[in-house]
């Protein structure tokens, strides 16, 4: 902010200021932006030029045609070195556009409705490419057949949402019931307790830091941790490596194949998702009461409430907002949970949920059950969103 | 209040972007690459420490990636599957050569020179080959055609591509093929027969085939009848890996029907010290189950026959025909006894959740006797074992259930697919299909032969492809290829898979069966 204050309007109205006024940051800071903006864009007609061959010229880069050596090098790295390349491309090409971007809306006396352009421009053009086209391509899909190699192949009117309804399926629909309900209630109550309780105590910072750093972990990383957790039993008279096992084991229980049972591999895999989302939930939730005002504690406390009477008759009710907004939250994130029960899962039909359900379609080039599993999901998840915002509006509104 | 508004904003663009991840993951332009059915192993799998990374691919060498969909997002598509390196299965240890009888039909190698000279003057001419196979085994391959650049002229000029399957049939229908291409699979065959560039190949080449060749081989180069592709490599999928240290000690002998494998399995069972005749695991990532489907491959061609297979790999024969649920019947006899396995490992259940790369180790820490696997699981064993007829470790023919269809074996292997009909072209194609090559191949790579009948055992390298090479030359062989590579891939690739895994964890049979019959594509 202190550079926007630094430039005010130059006296002189409606005369450029020349670069050798301007501060020493921008001074050479114009002149690499702007170098780097040629070299991607040189390097990006070069790319679009270099595999010309006989017919089309491709749009950047032609898979099907023999390309030159740099776009090999940068579409199918095979090196170290070329995948550093890659990474370097990539960072300089992200560098670039923001820097176009920045440098051409800080700029002063430009009218309010380009600097508008500019920061919406590019999300609308990514959202219709990457949103509405390919949505609107989902839903037609859904009604398609396709053959073996993925080539659409006529309509076949709702059969694709029939199988997303009927036999193995179905038990998909009810472990994403699952889901939905019970990763919201579990997280959020663990995470509302650990609010609570280590709410003003000496250990504070470091108890939830613990608690958050699962959910700081990726979903695949987890899913690969808790497959130690529920490692199959170990045959008798060997030690159970599976800490799971091994726990039950020391209370004389008999050692499961925890994911390969059902209901119970669902179960076993819910508790990976509470045990990421629980962090989530309760740093917003700690948030909010230490919001909550003081004084309304105080007369609570006057009127004699305490303990759990305090808690669930003043604080809770006083968070309830946010509550229901990390409750909604957590639900969108379990319906489209997919890498826990990919990795976890052990390709169980009867632990799937609609998020892998949907991929399975896809890989095996069945895009209009794909497409179909896509739209259910589109279709649950719409409510919990509009639902979700218009709490964080209420939520906001209360401050 | 700018800061509330602001907050909403970012609400609401997390809720976009919420949506944009689930519904544009499908319609995105590309479709996901083609499954092949051929999974890497897993890197995600609790392996400790073992280096093994057998593919196990139709061909050896084909480096199988899973698809990776470029639609999930980042954080998933970094440790599902990793393009394993390419195995190049050199069984180590003793170099006993057993049997060397002489191949079955006679060698060409005085002949084949003046035939490939017979198809024109083509000194000095090139031919392209494309193909998945890489590092070694291509090295060893451009040295086994040194004698064709001799004998006419004309020069190979290679190109080992581990994108080979994604990218062979985009060159085929943007109209720049390779003069050759070594198909790894039938279904890909198909794929690119289907391009319309694919040309058949001259008379000299259907000649050998049917001289040299089963005609299972002749059936899986063909698409819809027409003969396209002469094979090249080969492997065997029916074998049984045991220790010839632990059968001997305790007496045991090698059985050589079904009914005495089962007697076997039960005197094994039954006896006090608690070691279990099988081990297993079909877990591989997300192609966990595709072990199961072999043996269930392996069962249908013992039990119904090569004719009802052919008719099931096209779904006219259902997978809920009584026949069909008999041959499940009869692996469920085995993989869901619990007297039979999982030994060293953990109950049935547990073959569903071990690693298909690790369940060979018990037998190497005495805890089971038996396991069926793919010859690729030569290269997989721990510490370097003497595989050998008396070693630690060596597999026998998974054997036949009677009689009537002669000795089935399940297959895996490449075909010569040609784009061009050039006489130099031509030339190499007949080359390729020779019992000469055939031996040039398996003397310049360990870990390559072929089921060409002129291949002279002698010429092998390793006791368990000199096994394979007499499992492939037995005149009663029926080989038929993988059906799960045949089938469509919601079946193949994806059904039958996920059904045979739950069936292991307590499924029942009807409803295994159900399950993958109503996942067949209606196309």
């Amino acid at each position: 902010m202190t550079e926007v204050q630094d430039r005010a309007p130059s006296p002189v109205q409606g005369r450029a200021p020349r670069p050798a006024n301007k501060t020493k940051e921008t001074s050479w800071g114009a002149p690499l932006i702007w170098g780097i903006i040629g070299l991607v864009i040189v390097g990006g007609i070069w790319l679009g030029w270099s595999p010309l061959k006989q017919g089309s010229s491709p749009i950047l880069y032609d898979n099907a045609k023999n390309p030159g050596w740099i776009s090999r090098m940068l579409f199918q790295p095979t090196t170290l070195g070329q995948k550093l390349l890659v990474m370097v491309v990539a960072i300089a090409l992200f560098l670039a556009i923001m820097g176009l971007i920045l440098w051409l809306i800080d700029r002063p006396k430009i009218p309010t409705g380009v600097v508008l352009a500019g920061f919406l421009g590019p999300v609308v053009i990514f959202l219709s490419i990457g949103l509405l086209w390919s949505g609107i391509k989902t839903v037609i899909q859904s009604f398609q057949k396709f053959d073996d190699a993925g080539a659409a192949n006529g309509f076949v009117g709702l059969d694709n949402y029939a199988k997303v309804f009927t036999g193995q399926n179905t038990q998909v629909l009810i472990n994403s019931v699952l889901w939905i309900f019970l990763v919201p209630l579990f997280a959020v109550a663990f995470g509302l307790l650990y609010a609570v309780l280590v709410d003003r105590t000496r250990f504070e910072a470091v108890a939830k830091s613990l608690i958050f750093l699962p959910t700081a972990i990726s979903m695949v990383a987890s899913g690969i941790i808790w497959r130690y957790v529920y490692l199959a039993p170990a045959p008798s008279g060997k030690d159970q490596i599976g800490l799971a096992n091994a726990l039950v084991h020391l209370v004389g229980g008999t050692p499961q194949n925890w994911i390969t049972k059902a209901p119970l591999g669902t179960f076993a895999l819910i508790i990976v998702m509470v045990w990421i989302q629980t962090g989530f939930a309760m740093t917003v939730l700690s948030a909010a009461l230490k919001a909550v005002p003081d004084d309304i504690i105080e007369a609570a406390r006057i009127d004699g409430a305490t303990g759990p009477r305090l808690f669930f008759s003043v604080m809770l009710p006083s968070i309830r907002p946010t509550v229901v907004v990390v409750l909604t939250t957590v639900a969108i994130a379990s319906l489209k949970t997919f890498d826990i029960v990919n990795v976890m899962g052990g390709n169980l039909p009867k632990n799937n949920i609609l998020a892998n359900a949907f991929y399975n379609a896809l890989v095996v080039r069945q895009n209009g059950l794909a497409g179909a599993f896509a739209v259910v999901i589109f279709i649950i998840v719409t409510p919990v969103i509009i639902f979700n915002v218009r709490q964080m509006k209420k939520a906001e509104e209360n401050r | 209040m700018p800061m509330i508004r602001h907050r909403r904003a970012l609400a609401l663009v997390g809720a976009a972007a919420t949506a944009a991840l689930v519904l544009s993951a499908c319609g995105s332009s590309t479709t996901p690459p083609a499954a092949s059915n051929t999974p890497a192993p897993s890197t995600a799998a609790p392996t400790s420490d073992s280096s093994s990374s057998a593919s196990p691919s139709s061909s050896e060498s084909s480096t199988s990636e899973t698809s990776g969909s470029e639609t999930s997002s980042s954080e998933t598509s970094s440790s599902e599957t990793s393009g394993s390196e390419p195995s190049s299965s050199k069984p180590s240890g003793s170099e006993s050569g057993s049997s060397s009888g002489a191949a079955p039909v006679e060698s060409d190698d005085a002949t084949w020179c003046d035939t490939a000279k017979s198809f024109g003057d083509i000194k000095g001419k090139s031919v392209s080959v494309y193909s998945s196979i890489v590092g070694a085994e291509q090295t060893g391959l451009q040295k086994s055609w040194a004698d064709f650049t001799d004998c006419t002229g004309a020069t190979v000029a290679y190109t080992g591509d581990k994108n080979f399957e994604k990218q062979v049939v985009q060159k085929a229908q943007a109209g720049n093929p390779s003069d050759i291409a070594f198909v790894p699979q039938p279904g890909l065959l198909a794929s690119l027969v289907a391009t319309g560039k694919v040309v058949a190949p001259p008379s000299q080449v259907v000649d050998n085939v049917t001289k040299y060749w089963d005609a299972g081989w002749k059936v899986n180069g063909s698409v819809k009848d027409t003969f396209y592709a002469a094979p090249l490599g080969a492997n065997i999928k029916s074998l049984v890996w045991y220790s010839p240290k632990m059968f001997a000690a305790k007496g045991y002998t090698v059985p050589t029907t079904w009914d005495d494998m089962v007697a076997l399995s039960d005197k094994i069972a039954a006896d006090a010290d608690g070691v279990k005749p099988w081990c297993a695991g079909v877990e591989s990532g997300n192609a966990t189950g595709w072990t199961a489907t072999d043996w269930l491959e392996e069962v249908v061609l013992r039990n119904n026959g090569p004719d009802v297979y052919d008719q099931w790999v096209k779904h006219d024969v259902k997978f809920a025909d009584p026949m069909i649920a008999d041959s499940l019947a009869k692996v469920g006899a085995i993989w869901k006894n619990e007297k039979y396995v999982n030994a060293g490992i953990g109950d049935v259940s547990s073959i569903a959740t071990t690693n298909f790369a690790d369940a060979g180790f018990p037998i190497q820490s005495q805890q089971c006797y038996m396991m069926q696997q793919a010859s690729f699981y030569a290269s997989n064993w721990k510490d370097n074992p003497d595989i050998s007829e008396n070693g630690d470790i060596y597999a026998f023919y998974l054997p036949t259930m009677s009689d009537k269809f002669g000795t089935p074996v399940e297959v895996g292997g490449e075909f010569t697919a040609a784009f061009a009909s050039r006489p130099e072209v031509q030339a190499f194609q007949y080359y390729l299909s020779t019992a000469h090559w055939a031996n040039n191949q398996s003397k310049a790579i360990a870990s390559r032969v072929s089921a060409n009948k002129g291949l002279d055992v002698a010429n092998v390298q390793g006791a368990i492809n000199k096994l394979s090479v007499s499992i492939l030359q037995d005149p009663a062989a029926v080989s038929r290829f993988d059906a799960s590579d045949l089938m469509p891939a919601a079946v193949g690739s994806g059904a039958e898979w996920q059904a045979l895994t739950a069936w292991l964890t307590g499924t029942e049979d009807a409803d295994t069966l159900a399950a993958i019959d109503g996942a067949w594509p209606t196309s």
